[in-house]
């Protein structure tokens, strides 16, 4: 709370340690490194409220039975349906009398689930045809680069509408759908990254020592690549998490009873005028999350940004 | 002087066609591409139409086709050949315009689509229109005033338009503006009471009532489309004015900005005049891209406005589970794309010498 280090005077022990102009070992600079990006990352009051949200996100998913009771989330009581919002119900219930608190709640799990499984699948793909097209150039690049074009010739949702379409609806195929469409821009970035390293003395150090290049790409310049995908992936989460709440409001993604937010909004719709809780709370927790994710992801790439300037 | 003529003779057309040469080997390099793109494009949407479905004739007919349907759909669709074969067959048909028949209107899926998309476009234009129009001033206005308030708020309202649903901006937009205040009107293209009075010229009703001189229809249009397209114009807004804010980021770092402002010209001249005119080659591109967005966003906002249009279509399809109408529409809309990418790409080489120039 007490803002920069330099504004309180004297450091205490652990931070005179970490923000050393000369550190003694490479772990003390590392770690005054990652320090000082907090810092700085930390004067920034909107990345800090992302990095709030994506925290109560990724909580709310893991305390949910917690927070939330599984029974009132998952059980329809049809006496109750389209209650207004109440102290029982604080927002309120919806067609089949569950409650949607209890159910946007549950809705984090479903939302984390899917980005989770998209960023697995996203970087190692991104990777492995980025990292051989920018390295090895050629032919191998301009086909590899030509199959990326491909995939980035489709606007995103209707590429995974499709894949899902033909897929069937299911969380699992809306997964599947969205990756594919996702991966194009981290074979960019790692084809980029690794073009501005390949020809650096370093590598070609590593070359003579008789290393492949499997080992060379693998052991140099991934290291070197995962900043600047790890932004990128916190920027894109945001664009992960309107695919996937699109495809669910078009029935395509999670399947009932799976309190997926985008299906819910979608099931509210024909409740708006009268009962505009159904339809608005679960969209509203689409929106603080995907802010959240855009919110830190911007934090994190000014951190960088002024790191390499 | 009779040699210096003779001498220019010769070289005018060597000059002239060295000029030419430039742009002509870059057109056709970038026809062959646009070639190369389209041939993945279908292999793309041939692997999404027959080779995931397990049963590609059900994926099409649906489950309640009798037998003797789902025999011709087999032979039409060429399953009983090698896959290669397929593909080939698949690809003919395509550059035919044949994308199979549609379940819902049981039309070809081609006639359907093009009856759908003007509804698409008379939603896309106006959003492109608000997006320019607005996007380019506030980015600018963003850009040199950096880290000012109006810079704060451009950002964080263009961030905003990246994290909000579009689906659920449209939900509340209805149930605000039309439901609680009554001042739009709300889903659908246009009241019943003025559907099919005007003639179609163009597919667009505001046009069309116009070239009628039917003023009311017009209104009624403007009344359901003001918010629709609205909705999808925000969207690009965000986009064109966080690009546009950028790119004048980096001209205004440029060493010609500090020595036009020394050199006493008005800093209005240097930004709008000076540096806007360096970055319009760019943002031809990004405008471009915006316009493919707007194709992504009229799928979910044609949903919740009941908007007939393409994206209504596709999601209809969806519905009932017909393949060939939804690949259909990605095809058209993925070729919109390419097209549009060429267009600006060549709209780039002709306005930027130095993108003649390079390689």
């Amino acid at each position: 709370m007490s803002g920069s280090p330099l504004r309180t005077g004297a450091p205490s022990g652990w931070r005179f340690w970490l923000l050393d102009p000369a550190p003694a070992s490479r772990g003390q600079a590392r770690l005054g490194r990652w320090y000082r990006a907090w810092l700085a990352f930390r004067r920034n009051g909107l990345a800090m409220t992302g990095l709030i949200i994506v925290a109560a996100l990724v909580l709310a998913a893991i305390f949910a039975p917690i927070l939330a009771d599984h029974e009132l989330a998952f059980h329809q009581v049809l006496e109750e349906r389209l209650q207004d919002l109440s102290w029982l119900h604080p927002f309120g219930t919806d067609e089949l009398g569950r409650d949607i608190y209890a159910r946007v709640i549950f809705g984090s799990r479903v939302t984390l689930t899917i980005v989770g499984l998209v960023s697995i699948i996203v970087v190692p793909v991104g990777l492995a045809i980025g990292l051989p097209s920018g390295y090895f150039g050629g032919w191998i690049d301009a086909v590899l680069m030509r199959i990326t074009d491909i995939f980035l010739a489709f606007p995103r949702l209707v590429l995974a509408l499709a894949f899902a379409a033909s897929l069937g609806p299911g969380i699992e195929n809306a997964v599947i759908a969205i990756s594919l469409t996702a991966w194009p821009p981290y074979a960019r970035l790692a084809r980029a990254e690794t073009i501005t390293r390949r020809n650096a003395e370093f590598i070609e150090a590593a070359q003579l020592q008789g290393a492949s290049s499997l080992r060379i790409l693998f052991t140099q310049i991934v290291p070197l690549c995962l900043p600047s995908v790890i932004i990128r992936l916190t920027l894109d989460m945001s664009g992960i998490i309107l695919t996937a709440a699109g495809l669910g409001f078009l029935g395509l993604g999670a399947q009932p009873p799976m309190p997926e937010w985008g299906a819910m909004v979608s099931t509210g719709r024909q409740f708006l005028i009268d009962q505009w809780w159904v339809a608005t709370i679960p969209g509203t927790a689409i929106f603080i999350v995907s802010l959240g994710f855009n919110l830190l992801g911007d934090g994190l790439r000014d951190v960088a940004d002024s790191r390499s300037a | 002087m009779s040699a210096t003529t003779a001498e220019s003779t010769i070289e005018a057309p060597s000059g002239w066609a060295r000029r030419i040469a430039g742009p002509v080997r870059h057109v056709l390099g970038l026809a062959g591409s646009v070639a190369l793109t389209f041939l993945g494009l279908t292999c793309v949407t041939f692997v999404i139409g027959r080779v995931i479905p397990i049963d590609p004739v059900t994926a099409i007919v649906g489950e309640k086709a009798s037998r003797t349907v789902y025999d011709r759909v087999f032979k039409e669709l060429y399953l009983d050949r090698p896959i290669y074969e397929q593909y080939w067959l698949y690809l003919r048909k395509m550059l035919h315009g044949d994308f199979g028949n549609s379940l819902l209107t049981a039309h070809p899926v081609l006639s359907d689509l093009l009856h759908f998309f003007p509804a698409t476009i008379e939603l896309a234009l106006p959003a492109l229109v608000i997006g320019v129009c607005l996007g380019i001033p506030l980015g600018v206005l963003a850009a040199t005033n950096r880290g000012r308030w109006p810079d704060q708020i451009v950002r964080f309202g263009s961030l905003l338009g990246y994290s909000i649903p579009v689906f659920w901006l449209g939900l509340v937009g209805l149930l605000i503006l039309y439901a609680k205040l009554g001042w739009v009107d709300g889903p659908g293209r246009i009241d019943d009471a003025f559907d099919d009075i005007v003639p179609t010229v163009t597919g667009l009703i505001t046009v069309d009532s116009l070239i009628a001189g039917e003023y009311e229809t017009f209104w009624n249009a403007v009344s359901h489309l003001i918010l629709p397209s609205s909705i999808l114009g925000y969207y690009s807004l965000a986009y064109v004015a966080r690009m546009t804010r950028s790119f004048m980021l980096s001209q205004l770092r440029q060493e010609y900005v500090l020595a036009t402002l020394a050199k006493g010209l008005s800093p209005f001249r240097v930004v709008w005049i000076h540096a806007l005119g360096n970055i319009w080659v760019q943002l031809v591109t990004v405008i471009a891209l915006t316009f493919g967005g707007l194709l992504e966003g009229a799928v979910l906002t044609e949903t919740v406005f009941a908007w007939p249009g393409l994206g209504l279509f596709m999601k209809n399809s969806l519905f009932v589970a017909d393949l060939n109408a939804v690949v259909g529409g990605t095809m058209l809309i993925g070729v919109i794309y390419i097209v549009l990418n060429m267009l600006s790409d060549v709209v780039y080489t002709m306005v930027d010498p130095r993108a003649r120039t390079r390689k």
